[in-house]
């Protein structure tokens, strides 16, 4: 598969990365050479073979339904790089 | 004598003995590491107050009878991508500027209650994304081995801590080797726990249904005694499994097990004396009564291709957290809040960080999905099934741990599909999810050491530990050190 | 030109479990900013989530009560967009095995019944909330509503009319309220849902561009909301353009909605299983035992009220539509065994002093039981019709039991005959003027004479026993 500069810029759109043209450049060239080295999997033949996102089956972990005390809200915002009133501080979103 | 280079459980036998003080010995530690960081660079962190505060606590609980693990005042440090209460946690990455948790992992949790004192945090490939511990924003580890070697990685710092005697033992994690690869590097004893056996909460994820936590020491007993200390379930982690913590008998009796190795893993690209050592090893085990024998494992190749597939989808997923709002590092700068987000995860992540997100924001992206991720979740489960196949004629797995020994430094930055081709035979083990010890098994020409890989069946770390304790008892290669081997 | 409307809905509801789906965080509405927040909810690094058992109890209930299929085997995934009201920048939520599939909800519009189909229903946690800072103009985040466990119910595209819209949302409400899994309070945003809508010519079954409208939270707005965007595709169509499939924004106060594009909107989500969390596995066991504890839900009780109170139907609409409605109903009852009395005085003085006093039917908090003892007293005649309403007033809003209020303020009907023809002869007698024009046939002024003997009765005679002995002293006149 070739990597384009359409596809470089839509993967930096859902990632939030913005790459200079150098960076840009040897990324296609690198993510090319490694997806395209990825495609050795269709080697494997995986008809019926269900997708195994847990390596062992646990299931049904749960937790009671019982109120603990929350934390300090001043360690929430202990390492915010920019806070206002007991909340995280961000540039105006347009909504 | 120099207490630096006594194993973890030499120390708390003395401590225990009162023939040394905790703080004592912390101090010889941190003096330690003041003469030995600057070359050698393991540590990000290191909180010598703290260190001291939590010696003299320990000491009491020790004198008071109510601290009695076996490792009660020994000093040892933490990777860095671990979360430790009030103190600076970084994976390595500028994004992670300034950031103290106000919440320890729970392994960090129960070293503090068993009385571990903690000397500082380790320098690490950046959010253990790397097999050289050189993709550090703190600057790369130096192998104590070697001062043109790479340690390993992503846990170069936890190896190489312990091979410079800076930490009698350390934590590290293990996503695709990253346990394993640098203790073989620096002639350490590391150990990958099966997943779920070691509570991942409060580590900061790479990829969370690969990461396991580990301990890294001078030999099999100390790994087995941390290793007792730090597994367990944890209601904190849903994957954590619901057994007790694990304890090892060794005994040093190896007679009958059946140990196999899977030719695929000694063919083209494996470094000859590597390939040497590791066979002879193989031989020594057999000498000890082992049975063993060669097999196939035909899917080896696919296993990295799968595995980066998984790991960055996962990192692509766990590292959007990093934005500049909650925690660590914000662009000084910025129109609105977009520009916040791309401006301060840009100049936050390093380039093999980015690279690894742009994969798995791909592989998970609309359209290619099936073709990539979903493909490698069902090959996981293919190479799953071929350890299965393989336990069930074997009790363990032999292998080499790396194709080379101890790498230059700068060597594979230039080329990163070659650095992943490196991680050929670790990866199929997270993948798998299985327990995996690393034991130095001897030296290639030029003096670097070579480790062993021993894979067994998930929740058989005890029976692993007893094969490596058999082979540590024969051998005498762990017992070698940086400075002792240059001096012998 | 005629035009069809095709619209499916995804309504998003609070789960009113006492904490959050993956912290022991307090759901509690309201609080400081930031103060019902742990490190798990707030996406520290590091740190995990552990699944609240309640929050899956819930969506079994929801299922069953909605004709769904409990998917046995169902998984989370991880739905992945920055925005700063997501602290992880992903939402734990569930695309590929949802917990309910294929259920349905009838409803009925004008007399005509239909089955709403349900595609999906699946549980995620809620994100924060962002305020405007008028001061530096900015904007500040407050993760106290991050994780509260959601139920998301996504129907198929089977509604025609803003009234099956709102029939269908009324009947989810009540289930919803019914199974004690949410309060359903719109103003609290603990009910919300979006509006996917399409419109085609008649002449053709091929089914138009959609648009999603995003987040509206009551029912009127719903109901403009839907009037506004058909119009609005109706005109783009006959203007010669086209719809574009997108998300608006519905402003409710301007009456129109607004495209939400941007280029870092792009609706790739690229979701994948949770690894953090494991499956859940429900048993045939577990959703039996839910089905065995399952409350009596909205058509069942209505039809109950049918047949057995002879209750009229839209009474009964009202009543079994709200359970908190119900409450009243059912108490009063126990209290009172009148169903048509207890079903009037809701129809009437309940809801009016509701509306008047601007109280939710859920924050109605009165004792319910002393509405049926009300009623008693009225049958027994120890105070009449209009008393009673006064006395009820009083209970509605400061709760007192009636029959002491009415004793200790000296309410009671006067129950003398003779004290009431008294104070009758005596009336007559005080207005010959008015006793000359009934004589000349003004049938009227028996209305001023009944008016002036309650008054001097103070109103606590019985009215129909006061007209009775007008008619009779006038008759001897």
């Amino acid at each position: 598969m070739k990597i384009t500069d359409e596809m470089i810029d839509y993967i930096g759109i859902l990632a939030r990365l913005q790459l200079d043209e150098s960076e840009k450049e040897s990324a296609k060239n690198e993510m090319e050479k490694i997806i395209n080295y990825m495609d050795v999997l269709n080697e494997v033949d995986t008809t019926g073979i269900e997708a195994m996102s847990h390596a062992f089956p646990v299931k049904n972990v749960f937790r009671e339904d019982e109120v603990r005390p929350s934390v300090d809200r001043e360690l929430i915002t202990l390492n915010a790089p920019k806070k206002k009133d007991g909340c995280f501080q961000v540039p105006k979103t347009v909504e | 004598m120099d207490w630096m280079n006594m194993s973890a459980l030499e120390v708390g036998k003395k401590i225990k003995a009162k023939e040394i003080g905790v703080e004592e010995v912390t101090k010889a530690a941190l003096d330690r590491i003041a003469e030995k960081d600057k070359d050698v660079n393991a540590f990000i962190t290191v909180c010598a107050d703290e260190a001291m505060a939590q010696a003299k606590k320990v000491q009491k609980g020790i004198d008071e009878g109510t601290l009695t693990s076996p490792l009660a005042g020994v000093p040892m440090a933490v990777k860095d991508n671990m979360c430790t209460k009030g103190i600076l946690t970084t994976c390595a990455s500028k994004i992670l500027t300034g950031f103290k948790p106000f919440y320890s992992s729970t392994a960090v949790n129960r070293l503090e209650e068993a009385g571990a004192v903690i000397l500082g945090k380790l320098n690490m490939d950046e959010f253990a994304m790397g097999s050289t511990s050189e993709t550090s924003f703190y600057g790369p580890v130096v192998n104590p081995w070697g001062t043109q070697r790479s340690p390993g990685g992503s846990s170069g710092g936890s190896a190489a801590a312990v091979a410079a005697g800076e930490a009698f033992y350390t934590l590290g994690s293990d996503t695709g080797g990253s346990i394993r690869q640098p203790a073989s590097f620096c002639g350490v004893t590391g150990l990958k726990p099966t997943y779920g056996s070691v509570s991942r909460y409060g580590l900061i994820a790479y990829a969370s249904s690969l990461d396991q936590i580990g301990p890294l020491g001078k030999n099999v007993e100390d790994v087995a005694e941390v290793l007792s200390i730090i597994s367990g379930h944890d209601p904190k982690d849903s994957t954590s499994v619901a057994a007790g913590a694990i304890q090892t008998q060794l005994t040093g009796d190896i007679k009958g097990k059946r140990i196999g190795i899977p030719k695929e893993y000694f063919g083209d690209g494996l470094q000859a004396d590597v390939k040497e050592r590791v066979l002879a090893a193989a031989k020594k085990l057999e000498e000890m009564g082992a049975i063993v024998e060669e097999f196939s494992m035909p899917e080896t190749d696919y296993a990295i291709p799968a595995y980066y597939i998984i790991a960055c989808a996962e990192a692509s997923s766990n590292l959007s957290r990093f934005d500049g709002v909650k925690y660590g590092y914000a662009a000084p700068e910025y129109k609105d809040l977009t520009d916040l987000y791309y401006k301060s995860r840009s100049q936050g992540f390093g380039m093999e960080v980015k690279r690894r997100i742009m994969i798995g924001a791909f592989v998970l992206s609309s359209g290619y999905y099936d073709a990539y991720y979903k493909k490698a979740l069902q090959v996981k489960a293919v190479i799953k099934q071929s350890f299965d196949r393989a336990f069930g004629k074997f009790d363990c797995i032999l292998s080499p741990t790396a194709p080379t020994t101890a790498l230059k430094l700068g060597e594979s930055l230039s080329d990163p599909l070659k650095m992943y081709l490196g991680d050929i035979y670790t990866v199929s083990v997270n993948l798998a999810g299985l327990p995996s010890l690393v034991v130095p098994c001897g030296f290639d020409k030029e003096g670097l050491p070579v480790g062993l890989q021993l894979t067994g069946q998930a929740f058989t770390e005890s029976q692993l530990l007893n094969i490596g304790y058999a082979f540590q008892q024969a051998t005498d290669y762990h017992l070698h050190l940086p400075e002792t081997k240059k001096e012998a | 030109m005629d035009y069809i409307t095709t619209m499916g809905l995804e309504v998003h509801t609070e789960l009113s479990t006492k904490t959050k789906i993956f912290c022991n965080c307090s759901t509690e509405f309201g609080g400081e900013p930031n103060t019902h927040v742990c490190e798990v909810c707030s996406g520290m690094p590091g740190t995990l989530p552990v699944l609240n058992r309640q929050v899956v109890e819930y969506a079994i209930r929801v299922g069953i009560a909605t004709n769904c299929e409990i998917t046995q085997y169902n998984k989370f995934d991880r739905k992945n967009y920055f925005y700063p009201d997501l602290p992880k920048a992903y939402q734990v939520s569930q695309l590929y095995l949802p917990i309910c599939r294929n259920g349905h909800i009838d409803i009925e519009v004008n007399g005509k019944k239909k089955a709403i189909r349900i595609h999906e229903i699946h549980m995620e946690e809620d994100a924060g909330k962002l305020i405007h800072d008028p001061w530096d103009d900015c904007t500040l985040v407050d993760y106290n509503r991050c994780g509260v466990p959601l139920l998301e119910i996504v129907s198929e595209p089977d509604f025609e009319t803003g009234e099956e819209v709102i029939a269908y949302l009324t009947k989810l409400k009540a289930i919803l309220q019914y199974t004690g899994v949410s309060d359903c309070k719109m103003e609290q945003g603990s009910l919300r849902a979006d509006v996917n809508l399409s419109v085609r010519p008649v002449t053709t079954d091929e089914l138009g561009t959609r648009t999603e409208m995003k987040n509206i939270n009551s029912f009127k707005a719903i109901a403009r909301a839907i009037e506004g965007e058909r119009k609005r595709q109706i005109e783009v169509i006959e203007e010669g353009g086209r719809v574009v499939q997108e998300t608006r924004r519905w402003d409710d106060n301007k009456g129109a909605s607004f495209a939400m594009r941007s280029k870092e909107n792009a609706q790739d989500y690229r979701y994948f299983p949770e690894p953090d969390l494991v499956p859940i596995e429900i048993s045939d066991e577990w959703i039996a035992r839910v089905k065995s504890e399952m409350p009596e839900l909205p058509d069942a009780k209505k039809a109950r009220y049918l047949a057995d109170y002879g209750l009229p139907e839209y009474d009964v609409d009202i009543i079994t539509g709200s359970k908190y409605l119900v409450e009243i109903f059912e108490q009063a009852l126990a209290a009172c065994n009148e169903p048509k009395e207890v079903s009037n005085w809701i129809m009437g003085e309940v809801l009016r002093l509701a509306t008047e006093t601007s109280t939710d039917v859920e924050d109605i908090s009165f004792d319910f039981a002393n509405l049926g003892k009300l009623i008693l007293l009225v049958k027994k005649n120890v105070v009449n019709r209009p008393t009673a309403k006064e006395v009820f007033e009083k209970m509605f809003k400061e709760n007192v039991e009636p029959e002491q209020y009415i004793k200790e303020n000296g309410l009671e009907m006067v129950q003398d005959d003779n004290l009431v023809r008294e104070i009758v002869v005596k009336v007559l007698a005080d207005n010959p003027k008015s006793i000359a024009e009934w004589k000349e046939g003004n049938e009227k002024v028996t209305r001023f004479l009944m008016g002036q003997c309650m008054k001097q009765l103070k109103g606590k005679a019985d009215p129909g026993t006061v007209n009775a002995v007008i008619a009779e002293e006038l008759a001897k006149l």
